[in-house]
């Protein structure tokens, strides 16, 4: 028997507020436990709620960057439940009217692209942080309580373990060039749920849904459901039932274990937010916040093939993430050229930063000095070699090229007058390597030259000594 | 007729324990309220717009400007029990989506 996998994803990404989104409560990545909070957060009596703008806005420039409907007459409604780390026991959210809806993403798996759907995205709030001591007591931090969260949740349009995965790394790359998120799975601003039951082919309906949780990265999603992939076909081929349960993803041992059973559906009685008046969204301001969408990464990638000359495979490189897209952008408007800004952040910066196993802003290199150095290298000032000198130098104390070099006596000697009678002296002194040149061995050059970048400490230019070895190798 | 099951089934969703006579009665004065407002559904509400809210404002937003308005000492005070500037409260172990 052969089957058919469905799978659908909802995922959670943090939006990048000041505030919270019901409260004017701080909103920051690693604070200090609780400093962040106040009556709202805590679920106090009689305290209101207060709709973020920006949060709002965020989330209508994620759904438009999906293509997605934004519905002009919404309001909020509550979801309740009840746990520690969210004292109000309700999560203000959008079930009825969901800001956006009927989006897509475009993927392309074997060189084939697909549309999937989108059915909707809303605005949330995300609950605080449970940590569980092994004395029968938890932890409760609710600095986080309260952030704002987008969820967009994917039709069951995806067949494939890697069309969930092309699905969220598109994803991740369109929301994030939008600004609106840092989307960071590992700092949990991007959170991932999956859906997936399969059928035998031909089969109009739907097999059993299992959800899937704890996975922590793309990677693991795509390991996840390919383990239930077989372990539900596994139990169809000897008729066995799937049971509709939630697994979590063990990432030691590649497979999915039970978590719990679902007895029926979830009960959270949502009700409309009785807190919050009813919003009408404006299409003066859709269309405003449509217009100030930035540049995406498809139309960056473009530009750099068709404007700056880039290969193809290393625009794609570049606008993987939008933090080194942006600091290409950048380099290149202190008019470095962009081919070497390319080759150098995709070259040795990514070395490093791969060495370090540091992300790019966590560096002292700034795209200024990235140029800077660049130019000091196109200009002759500096050879290459002493390039790499000066890089490290920028990239571990963020120290200035061109002062730097000038202090440092790194400057290249390119001066004719003066590598001139060096060059005549070390040929004097090494009639051996004029002979071998004559006799057409070849290696002798690199010898020659190599002496005279010992005299010169690595600062002769390689180009102009090359040029006046040569014509008078020959004359000799 | 409200049945004892869902009787039950609100009051595990509440949180909340009864004992058997308790949940009877509660049968009972529940099944009263839900017909009385049951009466309302045999209106025909066809065409008529939906009232998600009663107050009289609309779309009113907050600018994004992060302000302390307790502070954390504040905040903790009513806190039952507080270690290392956090809540500690007892596990529950039978719920997921913590992290």
């Amino acid at each position: 028997m052969n089957f058919e996998t469905t799978i659908g994803l909802e995922v959670h990404v943090e939006l990048k507020t000041k505030s919270k989104m019901y409260s004017p409560s701080p909103v920051a990545y690693g604070a200090e436990s609780n400093i962040n909070t106040n009556v709202i957060d805590f679920g106090f009596p009689g305290t209101l709620p207060t709709v973020n703008k920006n949060g709002y806005r965020l989330g209508v420039m994620v759904a438009l960057a999906l293509n997605a409907e934004i519905e002009h007459h919404t309001h909020f409604d509550r979801k309740n439940y009840f746990y520690p780390d969210n004292p109000k026991a309700y999560q203000i959210t959008q079930q009825d009217k969901p800001l956006g809806h009927d989006g897509y993403i475009e993927i392309e798996v074997d060189g084939e692209k697909k549309k999937i759907g989108v059915e909707e995205l809303h605005v949330e709030e995300d609950a605080g942080k449970n940590t569980h001591g092994n004395n029968g007591y938890s932890y409760v931090d609710l600095n986080r309580q309260g952030t704002p969260l987008i969820e967009i949740v994917s039709k069951p349009d995806m067949h494939s373990p890697e069309e969930a995965y092309q699905y969220l790394e598109n994803l991740r790359k369109i929301v994030q060039f939008t600004g609106a998120s840092d989307v960071k799975m590992e700092e949990g601003s991007m959170r991932v749920d999956t859906n997936i039951s399969i059928r035998p082919v031909g089969s109009d309906t739907y097999g059993t849904k299992v959800e899937l949780k704890n996975l922590n990265s793309f990677n693991h999603v795509k390991l996840g459901l390919a383990y239930e992939e077989k372990r539900q076909a596994a139990i169809l081929k000897q008729d066995g039932k799937i049971g509709q349960e939630t697994r979590r993803f063990d990432e030691k041992t590649g497979e999915t274990f039970l978590m719990r059973v679902k007895s029926g559906a979830d009960d959270y009685r949502y009700f409309p937010e009785p807190d919050l008046p009813d919003f009408d969204i404006s299409p003066d301001w859709i269309a405003e916040i449509k217009a100030g969408l930035p540049e995406t990464a498809a139309k960056r990638r473009e530009r750099y093939i068709n404007e700056l000359g880039i290969p193809e495979y290393d625009a794609g490189v570049l606008t993987d993430t939008k933090e080194m897209s942006d600091f290409f952008d950048e380099a290149v408007s202190y008019k470095a050229n962009p081919k070497l800004v390319s080759n150098w952040l995709m070259g040795e910066v990514n070395a490093y930063l791969n060495e370090k196993r540091i992300g790019l802003l966590d560096t002292k290199l700034t795209p200024e000095h990235l140029a800077k150095m660049i130019n000091l290298i196109s200009d002759g000032t500096i050879s290459s070699k002493i390039a790499k000198k000066v890089f490290k130098e920028t990239i571990t104390n963020g120290t200035e090229p061109e002062e730097w070099v000038k202090s440092k006596g790194l400057v290249q000697e390119s001066d004719p007058a003066v590598l001139k009678p060096m060059i005549l002296e070390i040929l004097d002194n090494n009639q051996q390597s004029i002979d071998d040149f004559k006799n057409g061995k070849d290696r002798a050059v690199g010898f020659l030259v190599g002496q005279i970048m010992k005299q010169t400490h690595g600062q002769a230019n390689p180009k102009v000594v090359n040029k006046i070895l040569m014509a008078e190798l020959k004359s000799r | 007729m409200i049945s004892k099951d869902e009787i039950l089934h609100v009051a595990a969703l509440a949180n909340l324990k009864f004992q058997d006579d308790e949940v009877d009665s509660f049968v009972n004065q529940l099944d009263k309220i839900v017909n009385m407002e049951s009466k309302l559904s045999s209106v025909d509400t066809t065409g008529i717009k939906p009232t998600y809210n009663m107050g009289d404002t609309n779309t009113v937003f907050r600018e994004d400007k992060g302000v302390h308005t307790q502070t954390r000492e504040q905040m903790l005070e009513n806190v039952p029990e507080v270690d290392n500037n956090l809540i500690k409260v007892p596990t529950i172990v039978d719920k997921e989506d913590d992290e």
